[in-house]
């Protein structure tokens, strides 16, 4: 970023065209990377979920099949874009961009070091929960365009689902906050300094990961999708391009909705101690390194887990999690209020 | 009581969970079953019934004396024979068709062969790009014959003392 930031200054100067065009530079270095993270996601969602059914899964296509994103990318795109005769025309093209630009945007105002951050607002959390929740939107609007009963059935029941887990969410990030006294980010992860969210809030940190896994519409939360019963729930009737959107912004959300974890619980891109090896690494680095691992237990989730029932999925969210995120809330501000230990940066 | 307060515990530590995740984590760093297909190929019984041949003898007669046995048995009906006496006065075929999309592969016309002209080697990687690629005439399956020849005698004498 810094050295986009030189860059720009060097080449450009200082006039306004010259912002805007360091800017779009730094988009394109934070979306062109995240794309491939995504194809690679993808990949490595099959190799893992392979290795733990004793498959070896993709392995063929270049060295380790480490090509076969691609491969899947050109097949995708080799593909007809059908559009269904009932659908409407305008809102099925649109769902997909909703979802995939949303998922991109977020990233905006995630942190990758210190300074390192395109745009450091002080609101950034707000952003982000703003954002996650207009997710739901590129959804509902796919099963409503696509006039199919499967496709309506999985946009409704993603629309309960990410409603319903956004509440103790919300409440999860409100006991963070309370530790933090700072919605800004960047913020957020220097507060982080002695010692991670993560253990403090342990219970937190476990029910934030998956409400993340429902908000994303994961397993063991994916009803939305639900092969076997809705056959791709709200994105049967894509194809081709369209679909490819669709899929990658749903990984592209994972890895977001990682580093939200990474950035509210894991330290974000602070080294676990402040030691000599540990130091050394750089700092963007261990965020990557903390991202990958996150991603890593949502597919092990995956392997593991068989589907929630419906009526399971909204008991856990609303008599479980609503009530106990709300009681630690309590908690965490009582223990706060009690030792003194209030931030008082404001 | 204790026992509820347990139960309730065990649910909130989710401790059935994490057993779950331990085990599968087990199996990710197991040794895998797979094998690579194209490059590593699974054993086949000598009894496998593949892509069909039509075999000659040693000195390079074909075995089949149009006898339309396999013709009569075949339950699909993905056989066609069309038969003359040749020039040297022995009944041969002029066509021997087999529609292999047709064909269920159950080996009755090879059982039904009193010559055992007409059987089923052990290829199964026959697939084409087109259907007409898959209507087989007299030609192809002799052709067939030729290129597994080999094969096919082997899994034959294996078999040999069931028959």
């Amino acid at each position: 970023m810094n050295f986009i930031d030189n860059l720009g200054l060097t080449i450009f100067g200082t006039s306004e065209i010259a912002i805007a065009i360091v800017i779009l530079l730094k988009i394109i270095a934070i979306t062109l990377p995240l794309l491939i993270s995504v194809a690679y996601l993808t990949y490595a969602e099959r190799r893992v979920i392979g290795l733990i059914q004793l498959r070896k899964g993709p392995n063929v296509v270049g060295p380790f099949g480490l090509f076969q994103p691609f491969a899947d990318a050109l097949k995708l795109m080799s593909k007809e874009t059908i559009l269904p005769t009932g659908a409407n025309k305008f809102l099925f093209l649109l769902a997909p961009m909703i979802t995939f630009v949303l998922a991109l945007i977020a990233w905006a105002v995630i942190p990758f070091d210190e300074n390192n951050v395109l745009s450091d607002i002080n609101v950034g959390i707000l952003y982000l929960f703003a954002v996650s929740s207009l997710a739901v939107y590129g959804i509902i609007i796919a099963g409503w365009a696509s006039n199919s009963r499967y496709a309506f059935l999985g946009a409704l029941r993603s629309a309960a689902q990410m409603v319903s887990y956004e509440v103790s969410i919300g409440l999860i990030i409100i006991s963070v906050l309370l530790c933090v006294g700072s919605l800004n980010l960047t913020d957020i992860v220097m507060a982080q300094k002695d010692i991670w969210f993560a253990i403090p809030l342990l219970p937190m940190f476990i029910m934030f990961f998956i409400s993340t896994l429902a908000e994303t519409n994961r397993a063991p939360f994916d009803l939305p999708e639900g092969e076997s019963e809705l056959v791709a729930g709200y994105f049967v009737e894509y194809s081709s391009m369209s679909f490819a959107l669709f899929f990658l912004g749903e990984y592209a959300n994972m890895i977001l909705m990682s580093a939200i974890t990474v950035t509210l619980f894991l330290g974000g891109w602070l080294p676990p101690f402040d030691i000599f090896p540990l130091n050394e690494i750089p700092n963007f680095l261990w965020f990557v390194i903390k991202v990958c691992f996150i991603l890593f237990i949502f597919l092990w989730v995956r392997a593991t887990t068989p589907r929630y029932r419906y009526d399971q999925l909204m008991r856990l969210g609303w008599k479980i999690f609503l009530p106990f995120s709300l009681l630690w809330v309590v908690l965490t501000s009582g223990f706060l209020v009690l030792f003194d230990l209030l931030p008082q940066n404001m | 009581m204790w026992t509820f307060t347990l139960s309730i515990l065990k649910k909130f530590l989710l401790l059935e969970i994490f057993k779950g995740l331990i085990l599968t984590l087990k199996y990710f760093f197991k040794k895998k079953v797979t094998i690579n297909y194209p490059y590593e190929k699974g054993p086949i019984s000598s009894r496998f019934r593949g892509e069909h041949a039509l075999r000659r003898y040693p000195n390079g007669e074909e075995r089949c004396i149009a006898c339309k046995l396999c013709e009569a048995i075949c339950p699909a009906q993905a056989i066609k024979i069309e038969a003359e006496a040749r020039s040297d006065g022995s009944r041969r075929t002029t066509r021997y068709d087999i529609d292999m999309t047709k064909c269920i592969y159950c080996g009755f016309c090879a059982e039904a062969c009193p010559v055992d002209a007409i059987v089923e080697g052990p290829n199964f990687e026959f697939a084409t790009e087109t259907r007409e690629e898959l209507f087989y005439d007299k030609e192809k399956l002799l052709s067939n014959g030729d290129r597994w020849e080999e094969q096919i005698n082997a899994a034959q004498k294996l078999d040999a003392p069931y028959r």
